[in-house]
């Protein structure tokens, strides 16, 4: 107990924030995207009548129960969290993003929870047309989930629409510049996108491993083709929305720019660094890698563009250099590969052997986990960078944890790893076990319903 | 910028709505937690997936709740969330681990074989165990009081672990199982049902052992909980209180006597919503008891404002939507996997 009391609290506290929330980040990321698919493959169901449909759909929404709890004790947690170890934070900023909390639990926590049961449970019990409904509602529930908790995300990098009284508390002047700050439209643009791409190369790559494994091939071909088509268009405007977001970050917070490109003195005409290792001690980067004026044309579409240096800020106020360019790099190479992956798709379509190339359901597969990552990568960017602040120029994370001994914060930090990694590794387990084993083909045909008294009975249709 | 601050006392409503938030909470997760704590003693495997199968479609939606207290009061309390959570440290982050390991039982369960189905077995047994226990101790540490100092918590890690949470612990383990019993008796048939009666008539003994003792202790915790229970004039309005909790016990008796399937769980909530309104009448106006007042604890007027806009269209819609969840499930339930 000793040594663990001689923990940094904040910095206890932080590390804790940081890995029950990039835990927690992981599932919803995951079921944004994934119940948004579950609804257009419903909808391909109730139109064509395709069993292929179905039984893709009675397979996923399994999944998807797996990655929603998940995602539910993970975000129960966060709920709790400001409170327990950022109670200083809580108490300043609540007149301001409690309502937006509020709002997220009233619009979407319920309509996910309540309409999660009827998707998964609710077969037969209720019309087809109903239970599409269903999955209707909750995909649009995850959506306005994103929507409230990006709004207070995003607030916290470019508050506004508040006061700060002399007790240091903040108090709110306007609502809709509060909910519709600066950052919030790009911020919430590139995390539903990237929910979508998440999902689409999850989903692909399964199904190119469908077609290798010779087994549930025309599932798997509707999985990859789908998910390709996603790849084409939407991996292409991620990059463009990816870019006016990076763009509202260097007019908001130009340091969290200088971070994320590793540049400490370039004024103007900055080089484009591909590769480096930026040295916080003595302000430079080591074997770097660079393209001249690249950076800055990127930045200010001008080669000689003026851009923010890191040793313009103090040190107190940059944010952690390493991890800021090194996520930013993971999350653009990623990007970069899922537009090519959409190159590549297209030709082989157009070539009629989309389904046929071995190299192609390789790469897919291997790409299976390239959305997470670079989700992840990509929070790590935006949030790192937002230090050494919690709410950007009003309240720094020093001055905002909670009165508990560091002792307890590290004990509940333990607790949290290992209760996560037993859920994490078994939830894992038991989707890719589920996925092995493939759709279940040999169910009851279609237009057969197992109804309430046990009878099997002709439907309609 | 709008705000009804001038014709509506906002403080009041939202903690009126803050203790619904939470009374929902209890009631409703208090079911699907006490048929964890009772899950391992039923009579076969098939009993226990039938109990499972019973709250499988709800849990989701009734821990909503959980996150709507935790949140609400984060929105509507800024300062009694900043004071509570720490205060409350240790208990807290236990209840949640017991709940994470409880809610995923529910998605594990039915995929397991062989050991890991016992695992999650135990998993959902002691997770909801758990949380009940830590959710009692957390309302014992929050009766008994917090000691504050300007705007923070200024006491110890463990000040909230007395003789008197651990009552209230055994207190709300008891409750929720009679919860969960009585809703068993309701949702299951034959085999299933006769135990879950069996142990409604234990836990009822139990129950009314434990809220006897805390209607005894409470007032005795401090002399302004005292002077509203036993001095006038507040006593002309409680009194009806201890008698309608004592109507709604014989009622529970003779309904389960009498083997019937709905009355028992409905007057179990009966019973649970007295001794809620009996806590709320003893701590009111304390949002933080004895030190902090909902009016202090308060959000700025504005933000209350905003909320109640939303929290006056969205909770009807919230409830009726959550009403038809139920009448979709309602009736029996069988024990197969449910998808």
């Amino acid at each position: 107990m000793e040594f663990l009391g001689s923990l940094d609290p904040i910095l206890l506290a932080r590390i804790q924030f940081a890995f029950t929330v990039s835990f927690h980040i992981i599932f919803p990321a995951f079921t944004i995207g994934l119940a948004s698919w579950l609804a257009v493959v419903e909808g391909c169901w109730l139109k064509t009548k395709k069993p292929v449909y179905k039984e893709i759909y009675k397979l996923w929404v399994k999944i998807f129960a797996v990655a929603f709890g998940l995602g539910v004790v993970s975000g129960v947690v966060m709920s709790f969290q400001f409170g327990t170890n950022w109670s200083v934070f809580s108490d300043r900023t609540g007149n301001v993003l409690g309502p937006l909390l509020a709002y997220e639990v009233l619009t979407a926590f319920f309509l996910e929870g309540s309409f999660l049961g009827i998707m998964l449970f609710g077969w037969g019990r209720v019309s087809d047309k109903m239970h599409f409904v269903s999955t209707v509602v909750v995909a649009i529930g995850t959506l306005f989930s994103a929507f409230w908790i990006l709004a207070a995300n995003s607030w916290m990098h470019t508050p506004q629409g508040f006061e700060m009284r002399s007790d240091g508390i903040l108090y709110p002047l306007n609502w809709l510049e509060i909910i519709f700050n600066p950052s919030f439209p790009y911020r919430f643009s590139h995390m539903v996108t990237g929910a979508y791409l998440t999902t689409a190369f999850t989903v692909g790559g399964i199904g190119a491993w469908y077609i290798w494994r010779k087994k549930f091939k025309a599932h798997g071909k509707v999985m990859l083709g789908m998910a390709m088509i996603m790849a084409v268009l939407v991996a292409p405007l991620q990059l463009f929305i990816g870019d006016l977001h990076g763009l509202n970050t260097l007019k908001h917070q130009p340091v969290k720019i200088a971070a994320m490109e590793g540049n400490w003195e370039h004024e103007r005409s900055m080089p484009l660094t591909v590769f480096a290792i930026p040295d916080e001690e003595a302000e430079t980067n080591h074997m770097a890698l660079e393209i001249p004026k690249l950076g800055s044309f990127v930045l200010t579409h001008d080669w000689e563009g003026e851009v923010p240096t890191l040793k313009e800020f103090a040190k107190e106020d940059r944010p952690p250099v390493i991890p800021v360019f090194y996520a930013f790099r993971v999350m653009v190479s990623i990007g970069m590969l899922m537009i090519l992956t959409g190159v590549f798709a297209l030709i082989l379509h157009f070539r009629k052997k989309l389904f046929e190339t071995k190299w192609f359901l390789l790469w897919c597969m291997a790409l299976t986990p390239s959305g997470f990552i670079a989700i992840l990568a990509g929070w790590f960017v935006t949030e790192i960078g937002r230090q050494p602040w919690v709410a950007y120029g009003i309240i720094r994370t020093s001055e905002a944890a909670s009165p508990v001994l560091g002792e307890y914060v590290a004990l509940s930090l333990m607790a949290f790893i290992v209760a996560y990694t037993i859920i994490f590794g078994s939830g894992t387990y038991y989707i890719l076990k589920l996925l092995a084993k493939g759709p279940n083909v040999d169910e009851a045909p279609l237009g057969v319903h197992q109804k309430k008294d046990g009878k099997l009975k002709e439907a309609k249709t | 910028m709008f705000s009804f601050e001038e014709f509506l006392n906002l403080p009041l409503i939202w903690g009126g709505f803050l203790a619904l938030a939470i009374l929902l909470y209890v009631i409703l997760d208090g079911f699907d937690l006490g048929v964890g704590i009772l899950y391992p003693f039923a009579p076969s495997d098939d009993c226990r997936s039938r109990a499972m199968n019973s709250v499988a479609p709800f849990w989701d939606g009734n821990e909503t709740w959980l996150v709507l207290g935790g949140g609400g009061m984060f929105a509507a309390f800024p300062l009694a969330y900043a004071i509570i959570m720490p205060a409350l440290y240790v208990p807290i982050i236990m209840m949640l681990v017991f709940l994470i390991f409880r809610g995923i039982a529910f998605e594990l369960r039915f995929k397991a074989t062989g050991i890991g189905r016992k695992f999650w077995d135990y998993s959902f047994h002691f997770g909801s165990l758990g949380a009940a226990v830590f959710q009692g101790l957390i309302l014992g540490g929050f009766v008994q009081g917090i000691s504050v100092e300007g705007r923070s918590f200024a006491g110890g890690a463990f000040d909230w672990l007395t003789a008197f949470s651990m009552m209230t612990a055994l207190g709300v383990v008891t409750g929720y199982a009679l919860l969960g019993a009585t809703w068993l008796n309701m949702k299951t048939t034959d085999k299933t049902q006769i135990w879950a009666r069996k142990c409604a008539d234990y836990l009822l003994i139990f129950v009314g052992f434990f809220m006897g003792l805390v209607c005894l202790w409470v007032p005795f915790l401090d002399t302004e909980m005292h002077q509203r229970w036993f001095q006038a004039p507040f006593i002309y309005y409680v009194w009806p209180i201890p008698l309608l909790t004592g109507a709604l016990y014989i009622g529970l008796i003779v309904s389960l006597i009498r083997e019937k399937e709905v009355a028992p769980f409905l007057f179990s909530i009966g019973l649970f919503i007295m001794g809620y309104v009996g806590l709320a009448i003893s701590l009111w106006p304390y949002i933080v008891p004895h030190t902090v007042t909902v009016d202090q604890a308060a959000a700025a007027p504005e933000s209350l404002s905003l909320m109640l806009i939303g929290a006056v269209i969205m909770l009807p819609v919230i409830l009726s939507y959550t009403a038809y969840c139920y009448y979709v499930f309602r009736g029996k339930v069988g024990h197969e996997p449910l998808y």
